[in-house]
């Protein structure tokens, strides 16, 4: 009968409209990606401009970094091992994959966390000089996507729960982890721009 | 207690100036009267259902349509306001710090939250239907668009009464729009308005490219796709690369004033130019965004009118796209006299010049689509024939502009002034009137006058050329922009009085046009045929009002023109209908998110404009909570019934 009806017609609709959803996303992720080239642009200007300040190299501590670096990668590839096990349809898998990358995410956040409130002990805030004031708005920017990643992890592992590996949830779970994946990527930037280059 | 309140008040409104009290008791009356029409006839439910929650890319189309001619009007005022004030020298008719505030406002508004809602009507009420769509790629997400660019402007309009306006400008310049020199409320303003609305830009850009991309109709390759299609997708392109841009931009300014960063201030190691680079990165390219889909209306219109196919439908698309491209490279021809080095200089002015080049091309390509075709002055043709010589001359003007060696004569002088009026005005709003006029039967059933519509054009035409012509000559003559008054000794009281004039002129047009949209709503020619003008594209082969899923079968499309080539056939007696066969249409569902999460985004903007934290935490766990809400949706669409798509067809004299 008539609902019957729909159901036949709905699936194909929904398959082909996630995949403009997907689209969509990747879409999005390239506005984000100009997003943080201007702020790295930015950073860029803002290098040497420490106003008689401290600098970067007084004050970053390269093992805390490292550690988050290696965090926010391990969790990369974890979240890579949630999609795959969504693949296989395992949705018990996939949720605690994503609950580990989860964890890492958190772990990440508040090492950033611990790291911004040590820079401000050491006198180096916001409003401390232009190179401060880019330094903690590149990175805080990425925390910020982290943290919201997290949130949205979150609220999608309940979703898988209740409603298990559907055209929808498959479609939310590959936007997550391209987000996520993105998020790495810019890190990677970071790390070198900010940190290694920094220290150096 | 009492004392504390007034002492609020005092600060909280704006006071002290009669024009600004006439307006606090306008807009009273007007909110009064209209809670007053809504309750009494009861249309308080019909409002939320059918408007405020509506996922309908028609009737955001419309909203975006009311709200932005609502803006041109505030715009409009703001510019006659400056043009009488320097209609004669010595004139107390606006005080400086009142002069500051309403050439800010008029150039933001404008641009900002005039042109470019005005476009995005356009493509909500145009795109889909062109291309055979039943609605765009995410409705949900243009509704938060749409919902998302109104708060931000009524935050943007709101500091008009409250706090007061911002007056550094229309791009904010630091350091002028530190908190140093420019404390209180109204630089928060123009930052959260902008940026609220800006998001709402941002993610229409991403609609609208996956729309253009992956919606259109079976057989409509991207090389048979109608031009304004084409040029929606250039202008969306620029957009998801631009905006992001102004997002960070802004987002700076505001950390400098919010947080005491140093990004654009005169100490700390700031860098004030470093915001004119960044936001000219972004300001360029809003302006071929604003000016690329008046470009794709002139070619529909011009091939309609006509009687022709467009000519140069390839060389049409590749100077649109290479516009696209080359708008990125422009940016510092807006600060010459920033005082770079030669080589940059060099590079920005002949990147400048080569923008010249596509557009002749498509200069061109319109004038060989009118010779020898059968011209009917109709008013979308009026307003694009008029557009040719006006921004033929805009155009012309920008290249000397783009001299470098001579720009530091012509710098923000009225010259400039004058050039991109020349280039907005009869680029951008002759464009988009044109599209109004050349759509709005497909939208409303009906046509807008004519012969209003002519009084209206002649106004704005002549009075275009009167107001801006002298500005030229003023520029020459050592007038530099945001003067809010001169003296007699300069030898500048004519040339500024007959401006003054052509302004009021243009004033006078648009009293026609809002005299011609009511006097049409009951007398104009209904469209009963769907297809008024006797045009070429897909959006007139549906009734007039479109119904709400669009098509009742999605068409297959063969050539371009298609509706032109299946009108040519059914003449010719060799058009074989394809059999009709009715499906249940899936539409997305109305959704009440939008509104809500956009009012939050509302508050997060007020409550930063005044410090006030606590207000904008609200806001902020407001949108999360409305995201979070939506994410855990699943039923968010419907199928209408193959009899209800028949019933509708029907009513709208359409058998199936």
């Amino acid at each position: 009968m008539a609902n019957h009806h729909d159901h036949s017609h709905g699936h194909d609709h929904h398959e082909e409209h996630e995949q403009l959803k997907v689209l969509g996303f990747w879409i999005f992720v390239v506005t984000d990606c100009i997003l943080f080239g201007t702020l790295f642009a930015t950073y860029a200007v803002m290098m040497n401009s420490f106003a008689g300040g401290p600098t970067g190299k007084e004050l970053f501590e390269m093992p805390g970094i490292i550690a988050s670096t290696f965090i926010l990668l391990t969790s990369s590839f974890t979240s890579g091992l949630a999609v795959l096990a969504m693949n296989k349809g395992k949705v018990n898998e996939l949720i605690a994959w994503l609950a580990v990358t989860a964890a890492l995410g958190l772990a990440f956040v508040v090492l950033e966390v611990n790291e911004f409130t040590h820079l401000v002990h050491e006198g180096a805030t916001m409003a401390t000089s232009g190179y401060w004031s880019s330094f903690f708005t590149l990175v805080g920017t990425h925390g910020l996507h982290v943290s919201i990643g997290l949130f949205w992890m979150v609220g999608l592992m309940m979703q898988l729960k209740r409603r298990g590996i559907t055209a929808v949830t498959r479609r939310k779970i590959t936007n997550l982890s391209l987000y996520w994946h993105f998020l790495d990527v810019v890190w990677i930037f970071l790390f070198t721009v900010v940190y290694l280059m920094g220290v150096m | 207690m009492w004392e504390d309140i007034k002492e609020f008040a005092s600060t909280f409104f704006v006071t002290g100036d009669p024009l600004i009290y006439g307006a606090d008791v306008s807009i009273v009356l007007t909110i009064l009267a209209i809670v007053f029409v809504l309750t009494k006839y009861k249309k308080w439910g019909w409002l939320w259902r059918e408007w405020l929650t509506t996922v309908d890319h028609k009737r955001i189309g419309i909203m975006y349509l009311i709200s932005s001619l609502l803006m041109l009007f505030r715009g409009g005022v703001d510019a006659l306001l400056m043009r009488l004030q320097l209609a004669f020298p010595n004139l107390e008719f606006l005080h400086a710090d009142h002069y500051n505030a309403i050439f800010t406002t008029h150039g933001t508004i404008m641009i900002l939250f005039m042109a470019m809602p005005m476009m995005f009507g356009l493509f909500n009420m145009v795109v889909p239907l062109q291309i055979g769509a039943r609605d765009v790629a995410f409705p949900f997400l243009n509704a938060l668009s749409f919902w998302l660019f109104f708060l931000g402007a009524m935050l943007f309009n709101l500091s008009f009464v409250i706090g007061g306006s911002p007056d550094a400008g229309w791009l904010s310049y630091p350091p002028l729009s530190q908190n140093d020199f420019s404390p209180g409320p109204g630089q928060n303003f123009w930052i959260w308005g902008i940026q609220i609305s800006g998001i709402g830009s941002l993610a229409t850009g991403i609609n609208f490219i996956v729309t253009i991309l992956k919606m259109r109709a079976p057989g409509m390759t991207l090389s048979k796709m109608p031009l304004f299609s084409w040029s929606v997708l250039s202008s969306s392109i620029m957009i998801i690369f631009a905006f992001p841009i102004l997002t960070v931009t802004i987002a700076l300014l505001f950390l400098d004033r919010f947080a005491g960063a140093h990004f654009f201030t005169m100490d700390g190691g700031g860098n004030p130019m470093m915001y004119l680079n960044l936001i000219w990165m972004w300001g360029h390219p809003e302006v071929y965004i604003v000016v690329v889909p008046a470009f794709g209306i002139f070619s529909e219109v011009v091939a309609t009118f006509s009687r022709k196919r467009i000519f140069g439908y390839k060389s049409m698309v590749w100077a649109m796209m290479v516009i696209a491209i080359a708008s990125f490279f422009t940016w510092a021809h807006h600060f010459f006299t920033m005082g770079t080095s030669a080589s940059v200089i060099a590079f920005f002015a002949i990147s400048t010049m080569v923008i010249a080049i596509p557009t002749g091309v498509k200069v061109f390509n319109w004038l060989f689509t009118m010779f020898r075709g059968r011209i009917s002055f109709k008013q979308p043709m009026l307003w694009t024939i008029a557009f040719i010589p006006c921004f033929l001359v805009g155009g012309a003007t920008g290249v000397m502009l783009a001299v470098a060696p001579a720009d530091y004569q012509y710098h923000n002088s009225y010259f400039l002034i004058a050039h991109f009026h020349q280039v907005l005005i009869g680029g951008v709003v002759f464009g988009y009137l044109a599209g109004i006029y050349y759509w709005w039967p497909k939208l409303f059933g009906f046509k807008l006058d004519e012969k209003l519509g002519r009084w209206g054009f002649w106004f704005w035409n002549i009075g275009f050329y009167i107001c801006f012509m002298p500005q030229y000559a003023l520029g020459f003559m050592g007038m530099t922009r945001r003067y809010y008054t001169y003296g007699w000794d300069r030898g500048w009281e004519d040339l500024n009085l007959v401006s003054t004039v052509g302004a009021f002129m243009m004033g006078i047009g648009f009293i026609f046009q809002v005299w011609q949209i009511t006097y049409s709503i009951k007398h104009g020619e209904r469209d009963t045929t769907g297809d008024p003008w006797d045009a070429r594209t897909l959006e007139w082969s549906i009734p007039s009002p479109a119904p709400f899923y669009n098509f009742a079968t999605v068409p297959q499309v063969k050539e371009a023109d298609d509706w032109w080539a299946t009108k040519q056939a059914k003449a010719n007696g060799t058009y074989k209908p394809e059999p009709v066969h009715l499906e249940p249409i899936h539409m997305p569902k109305n959704s009440g998110i939008p509104i809500v999460m956009s009012t939050f985004w509302f508050l997060i903007g007020f409550g930063l404009t005044f410090g006030w934290v606590w207000m904008a935490v609200i806001g902020f766990i407001g949108v999360a909570v409305c995201m979070w809400v939506r994410s855990f949706q699943y039923d968010t669409d419907y199928y209408v019934p193959v009899d209800e798509v028949r019933r509708t067809e029907a009513s709208l004299g359409r058998v199936l």
